[in-house]
């Protein structure tokens, strides 16, 4: 049954599919009862399904996520929500030296099916912590696997494919595409979790991007075009593991490659794809790798943001000095 | 019923009778079931005083006497008190003016304090000059009794920064919305106040939702190893945005201080007086070496969470007006008439001054220009950094490249 639907709406429908399906799965977190979540994500599921499966947690990040990972120990597929990115640290503790280890550490005996959403990035005009991209953090921890979807399907897919992982997964809900609407298929067959796409065709460049960045690379490609260019868009849809096989395959038919992330660029995930690229496409590359993201500076209050994150502009720049070289 | 919630009821059952708290709400209640109980909760805390509550004006500005607290109150002067209800008149009306602001568009945000005038500023007007105060992002009043410019507290719901004011300029450090966080920047700098052997006094702000975090928990673990002087005000305005106290606790949060050895205190949070008077306690004992104390204002936020929020969704409009019955403003200015404290000409003038207070918030946020660009790459280090001053040439030169395809 396809259905046009926000992202926000594709990730509640995923919920509640996952609910109805597996009586193990729990939903926990600050304000997702009532309320619905600050952004409304989980609206509807506590009325339905019960406080004892949609659970308002006490305000203690490291509480939700420890908790989660007893839950888990006990059988139960807990997926909590921290409420903004900013705040995931509180529970940093627990998901570095608790979560991400404990399948490794138990010899493998015991799984961590364990889904933490954190709403991140820009672009919605917030006060501080509430526009980070902290995905890198969390990338560079073996255990965890990270994933970003770009659009309402995607986000319904991945969501049901990380509660049913037997891994930690962290999902990067990219907030200011909550309300982008798209075409949702619920008896679709999903592509693999953590497989790139291709959403554009292109032979002159690849742009590769995930969550947030990705519409706006859609929009560089169309740009673009009108000049004569022909962009290729790589969704890589997952961070950790990262698809280096489709960046790959990519890139020895453009042979170039721009990395857009919001995240700091500096030992951001565009530095990881860049240097792998490198080393597998040396040859085949025209231009080094280039990557647009953010600055080595706190997120910047709202009024600056604009200069701050990726925009149309600095992408379309980085693909001419690209095409330059 | 899981096995988790009725563990806690039976553990809160005998929580309650053996510390003998026989004025606390959880004593006497349980056994009913969760909703029930709330319910019966929020009802018997709208009426009123309940025994366990420092109170010393009640909801129609009777004075009622208070053994342990009148003495810290007893100087007070007529001017006094009306100097804390012009203070309470003028945060209510800058936070109105604030509120009005966000819906036109001038700020970004708003994290209104509407219903919490009395606890801030009975709190803020017992400090001394060299005591610090660690707020959350919501104590406007606590600001202006520390003579913030109540204009810098826009910059950051404006967008403009991240801050706004010197914290070292009027010892009130910045806002913090990582929530708990300052609880232990407080006892930090606590712990140091009495290494360097002065009598100054510490105060954190936090809320009753913050009082779940293992940071505030620390802070009291701390506090009370190192004797630091810092008083712990929690506002139990009884939400953490669409959660209920009881969603946090199941025991009056000041008696969480006990478990950590130190005094925990609940004041009736909308008496700006009990405020005052039991904050100015708690700051004496931190003054003379005692340590810290746990101060609980249990009041109320009367508008929503934050200009985002929508508290429709999750609470009864019975609920506010049941509070609004026990508002701060309101109870001193039926003591100030009815002590003849003060006349029509005083609260006229207040009026007056309240408007011009508004303008001024007004015109000063509209004039509040947008930052600099290059605000960006300040002050990420006090040392420098090779990286961002490259950073920082790059874009220059990318800002320049627009100016000179236009031809600038
Ligand atoms: C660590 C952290 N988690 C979540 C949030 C989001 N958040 C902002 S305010 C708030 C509720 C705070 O409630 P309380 O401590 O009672 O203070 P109040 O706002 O009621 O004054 C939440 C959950 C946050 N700011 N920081």
């Amino acid at each position: 049954m396809a259905e046009k639907m926000a992202l926000a709406k594709a990730i509640n429908e995923s919920l509640r599919r996952a609910l109805e399906a597996d009586p193990k799965v729990l939903v926990m977190g600050e304000d997702v009862g009532k309320l619905g979540g600050v952004f409304r994500v989980t609206d509807g599921l506590q009325k339905d399904f019960g406080d004892s499966r949609v659970i308002d947690t006490p305000l203690a990040e490291s509480g939700i996520v420890g908790t989660a990972i007893g839950l888990a120990l006990r059988g139960y597929r807990p997926v909590v929500e921290i409420q903004f990115d900013g705040f995931v640290f509180p529970a940093y503790d627990q998901i570095v030296t608790q979560l991400a280890k404990m399948h490794a550490r138990s010899l493998g005996k015991v799984k961590m099916p364990v889904v933490v959403r954190i709403p991140y990035g820009g672009g919605i005009g917030a006060v501080e912590h509430h526009s980070e991209s902290p995905e890198a953090l969390f990338a560079h921890v073996a255990g965890l696997k990270i994933v970003s979807p770009s659009n309402a399907s995607d986000a319904y897919w991945m969501m049901q494919q990380a509660i049913q992982s037997d891994d930690p997964v962290i999902y990067f809900e990219p907030k200011r595409r909550y309300w982008d609407k798209a075409e949702v298929d619920t008896e679709a067959i999903p592509a693999p979790l953590h497989r790139a796409q291709v959403v554009r065709e292109g032979t002159d460049l690849t742009l590769a991007a995930y969550g947030p960045m990705v519409k706006l690379c859609q929009e560089a490609a169309a740009a673009a075009a009108e000049e004569g260019k022909s962009l290729e868009v790589l969704d890589l849809r997952s961070v950790s593991p990262l698809d280096f096989d489709s960046v790959q395959a990519s890139v020895e038919k453009t042979r170039r490659l721009v990395v857009v992330h919001e995240a700091p660029v500096f030992f951001g995930s565009g530095a990881e794809i860049a240097a792998r690229i490198t080393e597998r496409c040396f040859y085949h590359l025209e231009a080094p790798v280039l990557r647009v993201g953010g600055y080595h500076a706190p997120y910047p209050p709202a009024r600056l943001e604009e200069s701050y994150l990726p925009d149309l502009d600095r992408v379309l720049d980085a693909v001419d000095r690209s095409l330059a070289y | 019923m899981t096995v988790e919630s009725t563990a806690a009821r039976t553990s809160r059952r005998s929580a309650g009778s053996k510390a003998g708290t026989s004025g606390t709400k959880a004593a006497g209640t349980t056994g009913t079931k969760g909703t029930t109980r709330t319910t019966a909760r929020k009802a018997a805390a709208a009426k009123g005083a309940e025994p366990g509550l420092v109170q010393l004006l009640t909801p129609e500005g009777k004075r009622v006497k208070n053994a342990e607290y009148d003495k810290y109150v007893s100087g007070i002067t007529a001017d006094d008190l009306r100097g804390l209800y012009r203070d309470m008149v003028l945060t209510r009306r800058f936070d109105a003016e604030a509120t009005a602001l966000q819906r036109q568009g001038e700020l970004g945000l708003w994290a209104s304090l509407l219903g919490q005038e009395a606890a801030q500023i009975g709190s803020g007007r017992a400090l001394r000059d060299d005591d610090y105060v660690f707020p959350t992002y919501r104590e406007h009043g606590v600001a202006w009794c520390r003579g913030v410019d109540p204009t810098n507290l826009l910059g950051m719901f404006r967008g403009v920064n991240n801050g706004g004011w010197d914290p070292n300029g009027n010892n009130f450090h910045l806002y913090t919305i990582v929530i708990g966080s300052q609880t232990l920047h407080a006892t930090g700098y606590a712990m140091g106040v009495a290494k360097d052997g002065a009598d100054s006094a510490v105060i954190a702000y936090f809320g009753d939702g913050a009082s779940s975090q293992g940071d505030v928990a620390e802070s009291f673990t701390f506090s009370a190893v190192y004797n630091a002087p810092v008083v712990f005000f929690c506002q139990n305005n009884q939400w953490a945005i669409s959660e209920p106290t009881e969603k946090q606790t199941r025991v009056p949060l000041y008696q969480r201080a006990q478990g950590y050895g130190f005094p925990g205190v609940r004041v009736d949070g909308n008496d700006v007086l009990a405020t005052l008077a039991v904050t100015r306690w708690a700051l004496e004992r931190a003054r003379a070496g005692e340590g810290p104390t746990l101060v609980e204002a249990y009041t109320y936020r009367m508008g929503a969470h934050t200009t985002s929020d929508d508290p429709t969704r999750y609470r009864h409009d019975d609920e506010r007006a049941a509070w609004e019955a026990k508002d701060p403003l309101l109870r001193l200015r039926r003591h100030l008439e009815a002590a003849h404290h003060a006349d029509e000409g005083f609260f006229a003038e207040l009026e007056a001054e309240s408007e011009t207070l508004g303008k001024r918030v007004r015109e000063a946020v509209r004039a509040m220009p947008d930052p600099d660009h290059f605000a960006i790459f300040e002050n990420v280090y006090a040392d420098g950094h090779a990286l961002v001053d490259e950073e920082r040439a790059q874009f220059a030169a990318y800002q320049a490249s627009f100016a000179d395809a236009e031809g600038v």
